[in-house]
């Protein structure tokens, strides 16, 4: 089970890099904001994959700090830091 | 393996799964409210899936309901988010994609 838990989790770690990709095309800041969301679920997973495979139940807190956080970043992002002149969206 | 193991480990190759649509989603749909979309398939079924997977191998019953606190946060949130974000694309005049 050891072996399962710490290659999923690397498998995850390929998903984020991928997602990377987004967060530097954009086009839109929203898009942008929707990966970092995406990211911070992919994070909560890998912890808590990373908690059961190295037996260290203090993981877990972290993933339950990292999946509030989210939440708390992008009701922040849509009230605070969203500007008004949205960039022109691509039709592709 | 234990038939726990197994279907544990099943649990977690589907929730994989769920993360990769959600990632592909993100990168290949064409706009704001298609990629919100991808991105509630993995933050619910995907971490659902693996906190499943995962609670079966707890050693406590305490740490199995830590997990699965954890799923419910991330539910109730990623709910709201996708729900907020749709609202104020709308209102920001982002254009819903057209074929």
């Amino acid at each position: 089970m050891q072996t399962l838990y710490f290659a999923l989790a690397l498998f995850l770690l390929f998903n984020l890099c991928a997602g990377m990709w987004r967060i530097l095309r954009g086009p839109s800041i929203a898009d942008r904001m929707l990966a970092g969301q995406l990211f911070g679920t992919t994070a909560v997973a890998i912890l808590l994959l990373l908690a059961q495979a190295t037996e260290s139940p203090a993981m877990r807190d972290v993933a339950l700090v990292f999946a509030l956080l989210a939440a708390v970043t992008a009701v922040a992002f849509v009230q605070r830091a969203w500007p008004d002149l949205e960039e022109k969206h691509d039709s592709d | 393996m234990t038939v726990i193991d197994y279907l544990s480990a099943t649990l977690l190759i589907g929730g994989a799964i769920f993360f990769l649509a959600g990632t592909l989603g993100l990168l290949r749909f064409p706009d704001v409210y298609t990629r919100l979309h991808a991105l509630t398939k993995a933050d619910n079924l995907g971490l659902g899936l693996m906190i499943t997977g995962l609670a079966l191998q707890a050693e406590t019953w305490a740490s199995a309901g830590k997990l699965l606190l954890i799923w419910l946060l991330v539910l109730l949130a990623g709910a709201s988010v996708a729900h907020l974000i749709a609202n104020q694309a709308l209102r920001k005049g982002i254009r819903l994609w057209k074929r």
